[in-house]
């Protein structure tokens, strides 16, 4: 039966090509419109951890008083300056912690390079890589006892150490930047985490992957001060780095690993002391104000779906509905034009089920029509993103095989619902009133 | 015209009506907000930054190796005087950002050193003597910096000068009474800091929407600062010499010192370059609305003429009695044409309700603006005129059915 319901979709479909095709492209720049929005949105919303997102957590200390925030809404600085920082670092009140701050370096002239090459890379702890399960390919971080020791060691990305060491096994080497030496700990796997929900302050979150990560200790010992914001409140003569670092500038970013709801709530109240203590030692005269915000908090706070992403979504999707509208009215028409041949076939015995059925399969051949013609369109707007996004952002679209289904799926199932109301009207029709009227 | 009976045949055609003018009503609420958008969006892309765009480029010098703020001002003044003595160029200037370059310095102003709340927020620009003329900025009052005055600054250094140059916009803020010269401001400093210099424009290093209110709030600091990571040359080429300024610059800049990197993929943006980055999501949001639009409303004229062929299909024997009782071609034209505008009428009554409703959601949702009522009544007229174009074909085909056909059985 499916087989003579598909002719007899394929005949009907011909007998109006152009109602046809203009149902099909309708749904076709519907569903493209909406995949291509959806693509960008998909990449740039997405859980960039999410076996641990719920895990990670950041920790915000109010060191500039509610009048001083940055938006005028009484939250705390995005970010700790260094003296909040290292008291957390030092409370050691979680599993794992570490502070990070992005550092911009760059690697001396050698071996064929006559030229330096810049470098991007995260002073952070030992912690960061069993914290953000950062995969390695050969050896690994660096553990408490370098943090401590002030080691010069380094982890490089696995692209990073191609261009320096071309792909070899380089741990024990070593690596100049700027011209101090790190001994080679670990190069990781291709890991870029997106949006990278760990440093967010100052950043969009989807930047170039990182070249490289050092101690944040041996970082500060070298006087290596941060790449990214740096944000101060007080109105401070400063001059060099003493007087920075024990300024009210804020620009380190802080992570926790809480495993429960216990260990989360014993943090929270951790931070409310630490932050009553520094009001007692008048450090600061406001009550305690803090936060700790997991991943997925934290990156809606920080507003890292850009803005156009979710509007071009929204107004795709809203495209899409209206060309859906218009095939219920097109299918309205064309069925109901058939009158005639449903109320004959009506009266030779055929049941309003298999005119349900009849007119379902006609609507979801348009519907995979729309949807391979989607498809195209699809691929073509991916591929042509970079128009309507940041660089940035259009390269983080692309479709792959769970886009090219979803795409179908919709098509035709949004088809097939849209056919409801049209099909229904037809497995309506009196067989009596249009044999009459023949 | 009667209307009367067409809205009788509507009575027949109930779920077709709804559909078309539900149809119309979802066009104009998307149409309207997407060309609010679009204008939204572009309004911001023409904004002048007051600077000689067409002549000035901009080079972003790195470091290499670990230097001392002598060695970095040291060569950064050598840079300065290779630069400026080429032939293409007419002058250079250093500085920590330039106009649109998306995000830099910026510093709270208050008018007393104990002031809590800021009073305003203005972007700071580091630089020397130089900069005015290589940003083709116009002094409208005071004078530029002196060489005496301009000091190198490190990057971890809180050196707020005792003189500034600020934009009109800054000044008019600080002095509403047009006094600014030569008053003072506080600039997240206990020392106060003297305006002796007001130029006519210049535009903020960020475009963020935050920043919208402060957009042409500047100032200008006679520093030169020695950032330890790099510094941005701003360079003004004479006029038609920006290409050869813009080849030549950075190799004498490689010239006086190797250990630099100037990145070759962005190390080197003519200010068009700088401008088109700036903006390329408001362009990209605006290029993706104007295609939504067009397709919109080409599927629903043509969902329009396909329902409205149908019913005149269907309608043929009726409009050949019609025909056969005295009506002329015009009254059926008009009959069709006159139908479609009470169903897009009801359409886009709906559509303007909803037009502002998804405004309003957009406004809680995404921090949208509110949508000024003249582009919901722009969207009417052009569903109207879409409307009464789309249903031209049809209704001319249903004019020409001869009165005959009132004379067929089918």
């Amino acid at each position: 039966m499916f087989g003579y319901y598909l002719d007899l979709a394929l005949r009907s479909l011909k007998r109006n090509p152009a109602l046809t095709v203009l149902m099909v492209v309708a749904i076709g720049f519907g569903v493209a419109a909406s995949m291509i929005t959806y693509s960008v949105f998909r990449a740039v919303s997405g859980d960039p951890i999410p076996d641990k997102s719920a895990q990670l957590f950041t920790p915000q200390v109010d060191s500039w008083g509610p009048q001083q925030s940055f938006n005028g809404d009484g939250e705390p600085p995005q970010a700790l300056d260094y003296t909040d920082a290292m008291a957390l670092m030092h409370a050691h009140a979680a599993k794992r912690q570490t502070l990070l701050y992005p550092v911009l370096l760059s690697v001396m002239p050698g071996g064929d390079r006559s030229l330096p090459i810049k470098a991007n890379g995260y002073a952070v702890y030992g912690d960061f890589f069993p914290m953000f399960e950062v995969p390695f390919r050969y050896g690994s971080g660096w553990d408490a006892t370098q943090d401590e020791s002030r080691a010069p060691v380094i982890v490089l990305s696995e692209k990073f150490n191609r261009k320096l060491f071309g792909n070899a096994n380089s741990i024990g080497r070593e690596v100049n930047l700027d011209g101090h030496d790190y001994r080679i700990v670990g190069v990781t796997r291709h890991w870029n985490p997106v949006p990278r929900f760990y440093a967010l302050y100052g950043s969009s979150g989807f930047e170039e992957p990182a070249d490289f990560y050092l101690p944040f200790t041996r970082a500060l010992d070298l006087n290596i001060g941060t790449a990214g914001n740096n944000s101060c409140r007080k109105a401070a003569a400063m001059h060099g780095w003493n007087d920075w670092l024990h300024s009210d500038c804020v620009w380190i970013t802080p992570w926790v690993e809480l495993d429960n709801a216990a260990d989360v709530a014993r943090y929270r109240n951790f931070l409310e002391g630490y932050s009553a203590d520094q009001q007692r030692a008048g450090r600061f005269n406001w009550a305690p104000n803090v936060r700790l915000r997991d991943v997925v908090q934290w990156m809606a706070y920080m507003h890292v779906v850009p803005p156009e992403s979710r509007i071009s979504l929204m107004v795709s999707l809203g495209f899409f509905l209206i060309c859906l509208v218009n095939t219920v009215g097109l299918l309205l028409a064309k069925f109901m034009r058939r009158a005639g041949e449903i109320g004959v076939r009506r009266a030779l015995g055929a049941s309003r089920r298999e005119i349900y059925m009849q007119f379902l399969i006609e609507a979801g051949t348009v519907g995979l029509a729309g949807g391979l013609l989607g498809l195209l369109l699809t691929a073509v707007g991916v591929s042509g993103v970079g128009l309507l996004f940041r660089p940035e952002i259009a390269r983080l679209a692309h479709v792959d095989l769970s886009l090219v289904a979803l795409t179908l799926a919709v098509a035709i199932s949004a088809t097939v619902i849209a056919a409801f109301y049209p099909t229904w009207r037809a497995a309506n029709v009196q067989p009596a009133w249009h044999l009459r009227s023949n | 015209m009667q209307i009367q009976p067409i809205v009788a045949a509507l009575r027949h055609h109930k779920a077709g009506t709804v559909l078309i003018a539900l149809q119309i009503a979802l066009t104009l609420a998307i149409v309207c907000n997407a060309l609010f958008i679009i204008h939204q969006r572009l309004s911001h892309l023409s904004e002048p930054t007051g600077i000689d765009e067409a002549n000035v480029f901009v080079i972003a010098s790195q470091w290499a190796g670990q230097r001392s703020n002598q060695q970095i001002d040291a060569q950064i003044q050598a840079d300065l005087a290779a630069l400026r003595q080429l032939p293409a160029v007419r002058d250079a200037a250093p500085a920590n950002s330039y106009p649109l370059r998306g995000g830099g310095w910026d510093n709270f102003i208050t008018m007393k050193p104990d002031q809590v709340q800021k009073t305003t927020d203005a972007s700071v620009y580091l630089s020397d003597t130089h900069l005015i003329d290589t940003l083709g900025l116009k002094l409208i009052a005071g004078r530029n910096f002196r060489p005496d005055e301009i000091e190198p600054m490190g990057v971890r250094d809180n050196k707020t000068p005792p003189v500034a140059i600020v934009t009109k916009t800054l000044a008019d803020k600080l002095y509403p009474d047009g006094s600014a010269l030569g008053k003072t401001f506080y600039t997240m400093s206990t020392t106060p800091t003297t305006i002796i210099g007001i130029v006519a424009r210049l535009q903020r290093q960020e475009v963020d929407s935050w920043s919208r209110d402060y957009t042409y709030q500047a100032m200008l600091w006679p520093r030169r600062l020695d950032m330890s990571f790099g510094i941005y040359y701003i360079v003004r080429a004479k006029p038609g010499e920006l290409a050869a300024a813009m080849r030549e610059a950075p190799k004498a800049l490689l010239a006086q010192s190797r250990m630099r990197i100037i990145d070759p993929k962005d190390g080197v943006l003519s200010f068009a370059q700088v401008r088109h980055r700036a903006y390329d999501s408001d362009r990209g949001t605006a290029i993706l609305m104007g295609i939504i639009c067009a397709v919109l409303l080409v599927i629903t004229g043509a969902g329009i003429i396909g329902l409205t062929s149908f019913w005149v299909g269907q309608r043929r024997k009726q409009i050949g009695i019609r025909r056969a009782l005295g009506a002329t071609r015009r009254d059926i034209l008009r009959y069709f044409q006159t139908e479609n505008l009470l169903i897009a009428g009801a359409g886009v009554a709906v559509g303007a309700i909803l037009a502002v409703g998804v405004n309003l959601w957009m406004m809680r949702q995404l921090a949208m603006d509110r949508m000024p009522l003249p582009y919901v009544l722009a969207g009417i007229i052009v569903l109207l005129l879409l409307g009464q174009g789309a249903v031209f074909a049809p209704a001319r085909r249903a004019s020409r059915v001869s009165p005959v056909e009132a004379t067929r059985s089918v």
